[in-house]
């Protein structure tokens, strides 16, 4: 196929087919927490990291690496001290971030480079990136694997997951440093804008599905790099900018199987009223 | 008879509001112990005392003969939350995914369940007679299964004692006969010590071996007469006024 002739598509698949992989193993458990906006959050203070980064000319991923690890720290320090409030937490820190991206951004000498990162730009990613891209999902794949049975269980039932002897601490240090480490590099690729809807659509799509949190797992994945797929090939063929096709065709799918069911079920019992 | 837990005057407040002061019963391996009291008594305080979630502000706990504070073998303390999984029940999760996970300190750190921890998983959910629902979602379930998946849950590590609060909200009258003849069941056969936080004093008080009633800050322990009295409403006064109080963890066993 013409498509993979190009160097930059070739890339373009490789890494938003990672990404597709690793986005919901960390979106399913923050779904499952009820902390869906965290990717929100997070994504938009990457934005803070990344305009520091093009200021001191420094890595601007590396930059929203660091932003991002912070304001995960801080959602979780805070979700702390207001446990039944703990959406709030996620609020302040995205005011916060999106408000030091706002300024910062005003320092930002190449504008063009900064828009990159609102919607992604998966067709441009350099080696490095690639690299990192492939470091991170080895890193974020074996930790979910690792920690699969303590990951569930503390999204289940955080007290229950203490009785039980799981490190709590320790396993939500780790899942808030992967997650942080996670929304970074997908910024850069399918763009700050629209990580949240990749960490959140797939898994509402495998929920409707899963018979199992195992099968949800699964689903959610193979959704994902179903979306990817497709939306990179659309966005080839019909000129559309990758990220932006890759969440609309999620979402349409989203729309799709929750019209369908509907119809099923509607069908199903007029069956069975005859 | 080795005491499962112990509770010396203890007294607890949340901030400046006490809840309980000088607080003391001891709970003995094998028994079934109903503890009752009004919405906002304190009763889930005192269960969260037990668990360690909570320090008393003055007073000591013990279980297994260990101090609270030094006592690291929780999962030999099963517990029961209130309201089971009414906040979650939409979780993607099998019964037999739920039960497996609390099997944990048996499996470890990072490790991977093995056939054994299959067979304790199927052992514990044929217990509560839910084997034949293992694979299907909690959500799919009704509330008398779902306090079944939470019972199995805690069974799979064969606990000392069960912690259960308020079983019986939310569920229908039929499986609420099931679930208490399913507690006696598992405190007759096995052993398993049981300690019940309800109001349904009427139904629970024909299984139970004892009865405690929080009131007004303190605990008491209800003879067959003060139940009957109890289900009557013949009472005007608070309870602890007529009833000789327990405190300081004096030993009542062996009472009735
Ligand atoms: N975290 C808390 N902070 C302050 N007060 C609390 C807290 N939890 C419970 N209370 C108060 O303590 C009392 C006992 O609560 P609780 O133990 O839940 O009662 P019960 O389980 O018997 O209905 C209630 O008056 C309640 O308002
Ligand atoms: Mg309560």
């Amino acid at each position: 196929m013409a498509i993979f002739e190009y160097d930059f598509m070739r890339r373009a698949f490789i890494v938003g087919i990672l990404l597709a992989i690793i986005i919901p193993c960390i979106g399913i458990i923050v779904v499952l927490k009820r902390l869906s906006m965290i990717g929100d959050a997070l994504s938009h203070t990457s934005l803070a990291g990344v305009a520091a980064g093009l200021i001191m000319g420094i890595n601007p991923i590396l930059g929203a690496i660091a932003a991002c690890i912070a304001a995960a720290l801080g959602i979780e320090a805070i979700r702390k001290r207001i446990p039944k409030y703990s959406e709030m937490s996620i609020a302040i820190i995205m005011s916060a971030g999106v408000g030091l991206a706002g300024v910062l951004s005003g320092f930002v000498k190449n504008a063009a480079n900064f828009n990159s990162f609102l919607f992604g730009s998966i067709v441009a990613i350099s080696d490095f990136e690639m690299i990192l891209v492939a470091c991170i999902s080895c890193a974020v794949i074996l930790a979910f694997i690792l920690l699969y049975k303590e990951l569930f269980y503390i999204a289940l039932d955080e007290r229950s997951a203490r009785l039980a002897g799981i490190p709590v601490k320790t396993v939500n240090f780790i899942f808030t440093i992967l997650t942080a480490v996670t929304v970074s590099v997908a910024a850069r690729t399918v763009g700050a804008l629209i990580i949240s809807s990749l960490m959140v659509v797939p898994v509402a799509c495998a929920m409707e599905f899963g018979k199992s949190y195992k099968q949800t797992v699964l689903y959610s994945i193979c959704f994902a790099v179903f979306f990817t797929v497709v939306g990179l090939f659309l966005a080839y063929y019909a000129r559309l900018k990758p990220g932006g096709t890759i969440v609309l065709i999620g979402v349409f799918c989203l729309v799709l199987i929750l019209f369908a069911k509907k119809i099923m079920a509607k069908i199903l019992l007029t069956m069975n009223k005859l | 008879m080795s005491k499962v837990i112990e509770v010396n005057n203890v007294s607890f407040s949340y901030g400046s509001e006490p809840i309980f002061s000088k607080v003391g019963f001891s709970v003995y391996k094998g028994d079934f112990v109903a503890i009752i009291g009004a919405n906002g008594a304190g009763k889930s305080t005192l269960l969260k005392l037990l668990l360690g979630e909570l320090a008393p502000t003055s007073g000591s706990i013990h279980l297994l003969n260990q101090d609270i504070h030094h006592f690291k073998d929780w999962p030999k303390i099963g517990y029961v939350p209130q309201n089971g999984f009414s906040a979650n029940v939409n979780f993607p999760a099998t019964a037999e995914e739920i039960v497996k996970a609390n099997l944990f300190s048996q499996i470890g750190f990072l490790r991977f369940p093995k056939k054994e921890h299959m067979e304790k998983t199927k052992h514990s959910l044929e217990l509560v007679d839910m084997a034949a629902y293992s694979n299907r979602l909690i959500g799919n379930l009704s509330g008398g299964q779902q306090q079944r998946v939470l019972l199995a849950r805690v069974l799979v590590n064969d606990p000392e004692v069960m912690l259960l609060d308020e079983p019986t909200t939310g569920i229908d009258a039929a499986a609420v006969q099931s679930l208490y003849q399913l507690l006696t069941r598992l405190n007759r056969e096995t052993g398993l010590t049981i300690v019940m936080v309800t109001h349904d004093i009427g139904r629970a008080s024909s299984y139970v071996s004892k009865t405690l009633c929080l009131e007004e800050g303190s605990l008491v322990k209800l003879d067959r007469d003060q139940i009957n009295d109890e289900l009557s409403h013949k009472h005007k006064h608070p309870m602890k006024n007529r009833l000789q109080q327990i405190q300081g963890g004096e030993d009542n066993h062996g009472d009735f």
